[in-house]
């Protein structure tokens, strides 16, 4: 059995946001909806006061509680647990916005784009109008790990088979792989480090660890 | 600006909010009328009809919020778990039971059992309202448990204080008839007034109660610091708007049957007003998301002593 799952190292996070840029790119999402972002903490009280860059999104729960409040099955959960919308049954009724305890999900009514009136190349390139008042969020790049499966490749490993913001983190904080797979890149590193998830005590069961050292 | 604390949620707005207030109020008069009708003998129609607008409108608001309008039928597929799902469902089948009611009438034993069976389905769908905000697990003043007790005993005030106020109305404006007939304390047609008037102070009383129980263990769990100061922000009108005016005006009614009418359309107004008011508070004001957090911080800020980073919280 495969279970995807996302691995964020905070001691090589540098909050450049290039996996947000990268996100935004790739997905084409409209201002306002960043998928993979990075939020700048400030944690402790002076004068020990540190920094620490959180890249989060959703988190494909193993028990999803966006799942159980949609109404119109859109809100789906894959054998390998990867947690999908489908944008056709969708309503849009935003209750599982509500749901996320993680912020991870978007709804937009009608199209904007980043420079006001009109959509520069890239944005009508890639304007999907089905994603028009419907729930929206970070897939894991589902078709880019879809496609690399089926060609062979390994996501996580093989870069065209591996979500875009793990592509492109330039302190390769960002790691996906196979948790089920003992021998994943994902699996040495949380057997090695210390690790934690967003909010455990909701019980959702969150897929996006976070390794501190 | 960058999202860390919690943060109010927008997803839901007065629309929402007005489903959560008229399908409240309208399921706990449509429960309020069938007790009243099963202890007077004498079911009064326009209770019912109330109810009933009152509930199709609440589901009219929540249409006319959502992105995909036309996909309306998609809120039906998913009732294995989905409380949004049930909620949607029960508001036909009561509007069914309550039709085939009305077709029966009150004089055979099939109405009667119909118009149970109505009242079964509005409660259900009372619950269903509660258990809809319980389940969202992003807004921590949602998903507190004892936000149920709360939402029933308000639905359950404001239906009583409804009934009250509407057929003090009624009895005020000479020229109505039909099944606006009496007053609720004129005796006469009315017999189940002070019925109600009894119910109403009950559930007044246990609707402040179920709000103190709500607010303690919000602040128990932790909260928010947003959600906690929106509803401490209403809790004196409540108290005093909401359970103390309208229980001793109700109670006066019930003593000064001279008066009855105007004590009891007041008390009762107020009773539905406090309901409503706690509603779009917590459904629009209170509704701080979870926003982040940090559970480890001793490699991070070894000073923090491994406590946790939970910005705004209580």
């Amino acid at each position: 059995m495969t279970r995807w799952v996302m691995v964020a190292d905070l001691d090589r996070c540098v909050g450049c946001q290039t996996c947000t840029a990268a996100c935004k790119e790739a997905n084409g999402t409209p201002p306002g909806e960043q998928w993979r972002r990075v939020l700048d903490m400030e944690v402790g009280e002076y004068p020990d006061v540190r920094r620490a860059f959180v890249p989060v999104g959703c988190m494909h729960c193993d028990d999803p509680p966006c799942m159980a409040v949609c109404p119109s099955t859109a809100t789906r959960r894959r054998a390998d647990g990867i947690v999908t919308i489908d944008y056709d049954l969708c309503i849009g009724c935003g209750y599982c916005i509500l749901a996320c305890p993680y912020g991870a999900r978007y709804k937009s009514e009608h199209p904007r784009f980043a420079y006001g009136g009109g959509p520069t190349e890239a944005e009508r390139k890639r304007f999907d109008a089905r994603r028009l008042g419907v729930a929206t969020k970070c897939t894991f790049c589902v078709d880019r790990v879809d496609a690399g499966t089926e060609a062979g490749l390994t996501p996580g490993v093989d870069p065209e088979a591996s979500p875009v913001c793990v592509n492109s983190c330039i302190a390769a904080a960002l790691h996906f792989g196979d948790i089920d797979d003992p021998q994943s890149n994902v699996s040495a590193l949380l057997s090695g480090n210390r690790h934690f998830r967003m909010h455990e005590a909701l019980g959702t069961g969150p897929r996006l660890y976070y390794l501190w050292h | 600006m960058e999202r860390i604390g919690p943060w109010l949620q927008r997803s839901w707005d007065r629309r929402a909010a007005g489903n959560f207030i008229a399908g409240g109020s309208g399921s706990g008069l449509a429960i309020v009328a069938a007790l009243d009708a099963f202890w007077s003998g004498d079911p009064k129609p326009a209770a019912f009809a109330v109810a009933a607008s009152l509930i199709a409108l609440g589901l009219l608001l929540v249409w006319f919020e959502i992105g995909r309008p036309w996909r309306f039928l998609h809120v039906f597929f998913h009732p294995q778990t989905s409380w949004m799902t049930r909620e949607a469902t029960l508001a036909p089948l009561f509007l069914l039971a309550l039709a085939a009611a009305a077709w029966s009438g009150p004089s055979t034993g099939s109405g009667w059992a119909l118009a149970a069976l109505a009242a079964f389905l509005a409660f259900a769908f009372l619950y269903s309202q509660a258990r809809i905000l319980r389940a969202a697990q992003g807004i921590p003043a949602w998903r507190e448990g004892a936000l149920v007790p709360l939402f029933l005993a308000t639905g359950f005030a404001e239906g009583a204080g409804l009934f009250l106020a509407l057929f003090a109305l009624s009895a005020a404006i000479p020229f109505t008839g039909g099944p606006f007939t009496g007053g609720p304390f004129a005796g006469g047609p009315f017999a189940g007034g002070p019925f109600v008037a009894g119910l109403a102070l009950a559930a007044i009383l246990a609707r402040e109660i179920a709000w103190r129980a709500y607010r303690r263990s919000l602040a128990h769990r932790g909260a928010p610091k947003g959600a906690l100061e929106a509803l401490k922000a209403i809790d004196l009108p409540v108290l005093f708007l909401g359970t103390l005016a309208p229980f001793f005006l109700i109670a006066a009614a019930l003593a000064f049957p001279r008066a009855a009418g105007l004590l009891a359309l007041a008390g009762g107004v107020l009773a539905v007003l406090a309901g409503w008011l706690i509603k779009a508070v917590v459904v629009t004001r209170a509704a701080f998301t979870q926003g982040f957090a940090l559970p480890h911080l001793s490699r991070l800020a070894p000073a923090a002593g491994g406590k946790s980073a939970r910005p705004g919280w209580s």
